[in-house]
């Protein structure tokens, strides 16, 4: 008898264990996908309350915005029951001085690599524990231990591109070799040329031009790099960042170096328009996740992390952003027409030739940041404006007062 | 040569016709491109409002647009009411200490902004409150006091201190006769300051950037974290919306302005009527009386 008991518990428990891993545990998401959660515990945290306060750019994560987009942050709080605190940034900068000054409980960061290079150094991040984000080995070869981050322990990648020129096909020569930096100092094209109004990237484009590296700190370097970023300043229409994106596509320049996903997006506005990629060499950007030092939710961060990394929720970020995902499972799961675009997914010969930033001396910083002001504030080609227009001013001014003196001279005659 | 300053010659029309043109175009080619349906600013691809759609299930931009809002709120009518007691205190105080404190209250306003800013956040850290809602709030708070002080004090010095004191004759408590007598005359004052506290506090950019907080983001700050990719047309949608709304708020206080106006002047009408009649009834008994 109680031999039999115990066979009939014993195989209720058999039978319940086939059930449970005959179905897998899924959670099927608002938005119709679903998410395999049968090797990671996401709910762990879900009962104790937690705010993850994640701080990234603008318009750079898929967030509900009506057309049915998927909703990272919203899926991630229904998923794990841990809520998102979402707030944006403009420039690495930016991030750098609030992190700096203090007083601010962020607990994920997406700074690019240089950023992460210098928030290392000082000290700023935390050590990431990997065993939180085993999607970690979805990620590409080459974007593991990156040169900001030699021994990978401070962050994770989410997106990456590099820089190319865009270009307008009924403004630019077809005989004219787009696939080098020389055609942004080509004098046909004065007045056509958009440039970039962020001095990393200025110098960038005169340093490989030179055939020097962009990292490079040599004084003599940077000091010809501006002297070529002058003569060029006489052909450049106008140094812009997100303006490139009306500018180009109302036709109003010919030539602008920008970002590759960006500049996707802007061909699918405007067709005239392509994209070429210099072969000189060019930078190859990544921007990643990374968890401040001080932060009270590391755990949650982590599983943050990790749910990014999912290959469903890393394919929707890249596909709303438009930037290369280096999550591999998520580059499988795109169209072979995607994947066939060379434009966001350059070849790896391309991606072989290109440089990504690392953290520049302070002097270096500072010498650059001054050449740049130099750069900009220089009078460019016409000297002649501020002080013609004043003296009109003055002239005019003074007409008027003359002749309002003179009428009142004769109304009281 | 007289006449010429009632007609508006075509010069004049011109003018004026520019004036108008250069302070609204820009606003105009806004609205007009809220509705386009390219996400470009420069080339129209047809009629949408898909983006007016989009705005109300954009999380992040509806959320700034609630923290500004209610940052907007509760800082101004702190403000007001700790600069309505400031110039109270101030026009009660001796000549040269009232001038003198002015002053520092001014300073705030002629600081350059960013000044007030960085130094607001360097005194946040030092205390160690950490940054979102009441450091947003309490540097709102800090820009928007001068502004209601501005706007109290010279209603003070219009009120007729005799009118209080006559109210203390007749009977009143001192908060009685503050309640009844004062505050209704620089009540014009107040409203001013106060929407003037709330505009101000809707329009910072600067000082939000620096005391702002990862639970506390206001609209300006979204729409400037946006320029790095490209300013979505979202927030064409929603300048157009603000827009039409301060308009319309603009146009409904004004229509309202003429209308008492309006009933004022004929309700004064009236009363000289009626003052003007019994008059006459009065001159009329007076002479018959004489009569008699």
């Amino acid at each position: 008898m109680k031999a039999t008991r115990i066979f009939s518990a014993f195989f209720t428990v058999i039978m319940l264990l086939t059930l449970l891993t005959a179905a897998p545990p899924v959670f099927a998401l608002e938005s119709g996908w679903e998410i395999d959660y049968s090797d990671y515990d996401w709910t762990r945290l879900a009962g104790d309350n937690v705010t993850l306060n994640v701080y990234n750019w603008g318009e750079y994560m898929s967030l509900d915005g009506g057309d049915g987009e998927f909703d990272v942050n919203g899926e991630f709080e229904k998923l794990t029951g841990i809520k998102v605190n979402y707030t944006n940034f403009a420039s690495n900068e930016e991030l750098y001085a609030k992190l700096h000054s203090g007083g601010s409980t962020y607990d994920i960061l997406i700074p690019s690599d240089y950023m992460i290079g210098r928030l290392i150094d000082e000290g700023l991040l935390e050590k990431l524990d990997f065993d939180n984000i085993p999607n970690f080995g979805n990620v590409f070869d080459i974007y593991k231990s990156p040169e900001y981050d030699p021994a990978n322990e401070y962050s994770v990648p989410y997106l990456s591109g590099i820089i190319g020129i865009v270009y307008n096909t009924t403004l630019v020569d077809k005989d004219d070799d787009v696939e080098t930096w020389d055609i942004l100092w080509d004098e046909k094209y004065a007045n056509n040329i958009l440039m970039f109004s962020n001095s990393r990237d200025a110098f960038m484009i005169s340093c490989f031009r030179l055939g020097y590296s962009p990292n490079t700190t040599d004084e003599n370097e940077l000091r010809a790099a501006a002297e070529e970023l002058k003569k060029q300043k006489l052909l450049v229409q106008a140094y812009v960042m997100d303006e490139i994106y009306d500018k180009m596509g109302g036709g109003e320049a010919a030539l602008a170096p920008y970002y590759n996903g960006d500049a996707a997006a802007m061909i699918a506005d405007n067709p005239d328009l392509a994209f070429a990629i210099p072969r000189e060499g060019t930078n190859h950007f990544v921007d990643a996740f990374c968890i401040p030092k001080g932060s009270k939710n590391k755990e949650a961060a982590e599983i943050y992390i990790n749910f990014l990394c999912e290959t469903l929720v890393a394919l929707k970020n890249s596909q709303f952003v438009g930037y290369m995902t280096p999550v591999k499972t998520a580059y499988e799961a795109l169209t072979p027409e995607q994947q066939a675009n060379t434009m966001v997914y350059p070849s790896d010969e391309i991606l072989k030739n290109t440089v990504t930033y690392t953290t520049l001396s302070p002097a270096a910083k500072n010498l650059i940041d001054s050449l740049w002001t130099e750069i900009l504030s220089e009078v460019g080609a016409s000297p002649w404006m501020t002080p013609v227009v004043l003296i009109a001013a003055v002239g005019i001014s003074l007409w008027i007062n003359i002749r309002r003196y003179v009428k009142k001279k004769t109304a009281t005659n | 040569m007289n006449t010429s300053g009632t007609r508006f010659s075509p010069l004049r029309r011109l003018y004026l016709v520019a004036i108008f043109a250069f302070l609204y175009i820009p606003i105009l080619v806004l609205i007009v491109n809220s509705f386009n349906a390219s996400k470009s600013r420069t080339v129209w691809t047809g009629f949408t409002l898909d983006w007016y759609r989009r705005l109300f299930s954009n999380e992040t931009i509806i959320t700034s647009l609630i923290n500004t809002l209610a940052v907007a709120l509760i800082a101004s009518v702190v403000a007001t009411i700790l600069g309505t007691m400031a110039a109270i205190g101030l026009h009660n105080m001796k000549r040269i200490t009232r001038s003198l404190v002015i002053n520092l209250t001014y300073m705030p306003i002629l600081n350059p902004e960013i000044i007030t800013g960085v130094s607001l956040m360097l005194l946040f850290v030092s205390l160690n409150i950490s940054f979102g809602y009441l450091t947003l709030i309490l540097s709102h708070i800090s820009f928007c006091v001068p502004y209601v002080i501005l706007n109290v004090l010279p209603k003070l010095r219009q009120t007729d201190r005799s009118l209080y004191e006559a109210a203390l004759d007749l009977g009143c408590t001192p908060m009685k006769a503050f309640t009844k007598v004062i505050i209704p005359e620089i009540m014009p004052g107040i409203l001013t300051g106060f929407l003037m506290s709330f505009t101000y506090s809707i329009d910072d950019f600067v000082i939000s950037y620096f005391t702002y907080g990862p639970t506390s983001q206001t609209l300006s700050i979204t729409i400037f974290s946006m320029t790095r990719r490209k300013v979505s047309p979202e927030v064409n949608a929603l300048s157009a919306i603000i827009f039409l709304v301060v308009l319309s708020v603009l146009l409904i206080m004004n229509l309202r302005e003429i209308n008492a106006e309006k009933k004022t002047r004929m309700a004064v009408s009236a009363a000289i009527r009626n003052e003007s009649k019994s008059h006459k009834h009065e001159h009329a008994a007076d002479s018959n009386g004489g009569g008699e």
